[in-house]
């Protein structure tokens, strides 16, 4: 199949960018470990009957993952300065296959991000079964659909030092009102703005170890309508980006 | 971009012959699929840009860019090699390009020249029907400058197309069948590159000439090959298209003249005689037929 090699590749180039894997990896792995470190006693955080390791464990692995899917916009951005982005489309790889080894390699730091999160969780004490695990996990990869969206998005509008700020800025901002660093509550302001974030619900999804389901339906439109929106600008500006940067 | 109209065989080896800002990377932009016309069509192998880049067809080394990094130029170009339905060998291409050398380098660790080169393998190894270089060897030094057209050329040999964009007169006079010559978005000759050349390629002749007044100057204007003359002190300058008839003229009629020189005049002056923005009377111009400063 064509576009095989090239995600091979592009795999392989973002393993070997070790200051950026090691800074994406790590830093969320020092916050979670001061953040969740102090409260490691907490059972219940803010009333949410969740234990305050696992629900910083959640709310880290929502920003590192959210940083992992964004950071696609800043390997395009550079592509894109490199003019490498205007050499690809005259070639056949077709935009679809594009897409799909972006997305992967979202995934793919994703995933490690939240590998590294669930062995610093399970050091301070986070114990959930299988299913439980299983359950958060496939959450948080669906939850993380409309950021691989956004960061294509970003990468094709915005130059290599603009989009620094912009992801750390938006990284920082969702991650707040998704209740990242503190539970947002069950009323008032921070929670109805919250809710209607994906990044909320990524932090909602340590809910699955209380049983039930983690997810209530109004999270699962929440994530469809941005996945839908941030897809379609992803597609308009990878199109359009076909100029000389 | 005005009435661009080009047309151009298999197998030709065409230049498109400008000076900055004459519109030949918009003219291959459209080309390529990455602008769309305003208006009118472009069409390659008889398909839209878009399908033609879609078949493998177009290789292309644009004039800006570099490369991407963490890979090595060898994963670089088997990378891109992988996207075209029938590419060259890998190993085949970076022989070809003089990359071998450094071929397990990473791309982020070349040189200007070694970057150029690897430009240049990821545009062969697809192995296109048509080749388009943007000014490929605008970084390169004299010796990369040979080395890279004598590879093109052998690939050219191979029945492809190739369509190269350049301000050097010489570098279409060698390596073209057919020079395409534009300015300010229009293509104002088209034809056999030693036609071109013979067309842009006209001569200035200088000479000192004491005493030399007007008179002088309707009757230098008039000698063969002229098309031009001037006066700037005891001096006179000669624009001409065949400077061996027009200087024997010259002693005859002037024997007195002296310190003769001949001068090729330069693409950019050669493109502003041929637009006719010379007869308008702008800053440092060349001149109407009879001028005096």
């Amino acid at each position: 199949m064509i576009g095989l090699t090239y995600i091979r590749f592009e795999l392989l180039r973002t393993l070997r960018n070790r200051r950026f894997f090691a800074l994406s990896l790590g830093f969320p792995l020092v916050l979670y470990f001061l953040i969740a470190g102090a409260s490691k006693g907490v059972h219940s955080i803010g009333g949410t009957g969740i234990s305050a390791p696992l629900y910083f464990m959640a709310g880290l692995a929502s920003f590192g993952t959210m940083s992992a899917m964004l950071s696609s916009g800043g390997r395009i951005a550079t592509e894109r300065a490199a003019g490498w982005n205007r050499q690809l489309r005259i070639s056949p790889l077709p935009p679809r296959m594009y897409f799909r080894a972006k997305v992967i390699t979202s995934y793919m730091m994703a995933l490690l991000s939240v590998g590294a999160l669930y062995a610093a969780g399970a050091a301070l004490g986070v114990s959930l079964s299988a299913r439980e695990w299983l359950e958060m996990t496939g959450l948080l990869l669906v939850g993380l659909i409309p950021f691989a969206a956004l960061g294509i998005a970003l990468g094709h509008v915005l130059t290599p030092d603009s989009i620094g700020p912009a992801m750390g800025g938006g990284v920082s901002l969702l991650a707040f009102l998704g209740g990242t660093w503190f539970p947002l509550g069950n009323h008032g302001f921070l929670h109805d703005v919250g809710q209607l974030l994906p990044s909320y619900w990524l932090v909602q999804a340590s809910h699955v170890a209380l049983g039930g389901s983690a997810w209530p339906g109004k999270a699962w439109l929440v994530i469809a309508v941005w996945t839908a929106v941030l897809s379609s600008l992803a597609v308009r500006a990878y199109r359009r980006d076909t100029g000389r940067v | 971009m005005r009435g661009v109209d080009i047309e151009i065989e298999m197998g030709e080896t065409v230049a498109l012959l400008g000076p900055n800002g004459a519109g030949k990377s918009t003219t291959i932009d459209m080309m390529l699929g990455l602008l769309a016309p305003d208006a009118g069509e472009v069409s390659l192998f008889g398909r839209a840009p878009a399908d033609a880049v879609a078949a493998g067809a177009i290789g292309a080394m644009l004039q800006t860019g570099s490369l991407i990094r963490d890979l090595s130029v060898r994963e670089l170009v088997t990378m891109m090699a992988s996207l075209y339905p029938k590419p060259l060998g890998v190993e085949e291409v970076l022989e070809l390009t003089g990359a071998s050398e450094f071929a397990s380098q990473r791309t982020q660790k070349l040189s200007g020249g070694q970057t150029q080169r690897v430009r240049s393998a990821v545009a062969l190894v697809s192995n296109p029907e048509l080749l388009v270089l943007d000014e490929p060897t605008v970084a390169m030094d004299v010796e990369g400058r040979h080395a890279f057209w004598r590879t093109m050329r052998e690939f050219a040999t191979r029945g492809k197309t190739v369509l190269f964009a350049t301000h050097y007169l010489e570098e279409a006079d060698a390596y073209a069948d057919r020079a395409v010559l534009m300015a300010h978005g229009r293509v104002v000759a088209d034809g056999p590159t030693n036609e071109i050349k013979a067309m842009v390629g006209s001569r200035t002749i200088r000479a000192t000439l004491p005493g030399a007044d007007l008179g002088d100057l309707a009757a230098l204007a008039a000698l063969p090959g002229v098309s031009g003359a001037d006066r700037r002190g005891e001096a006179v300058v000669l624009t001409c298209a065949d400077s061996d008839q027009t200087v024997r003229a010259l002693l005859a009629e002037y024997p007195h003249a002296r310190d003769i020189e001949i001068i090729a005049a330069g693409l950019e002056e050669a493109f502003l005689t041929l637009t006719g923005d010379a007869a308008k009377p702008a800053p440092g111009g060349q001149a109407s037929p009879v001028q005096e400063r």
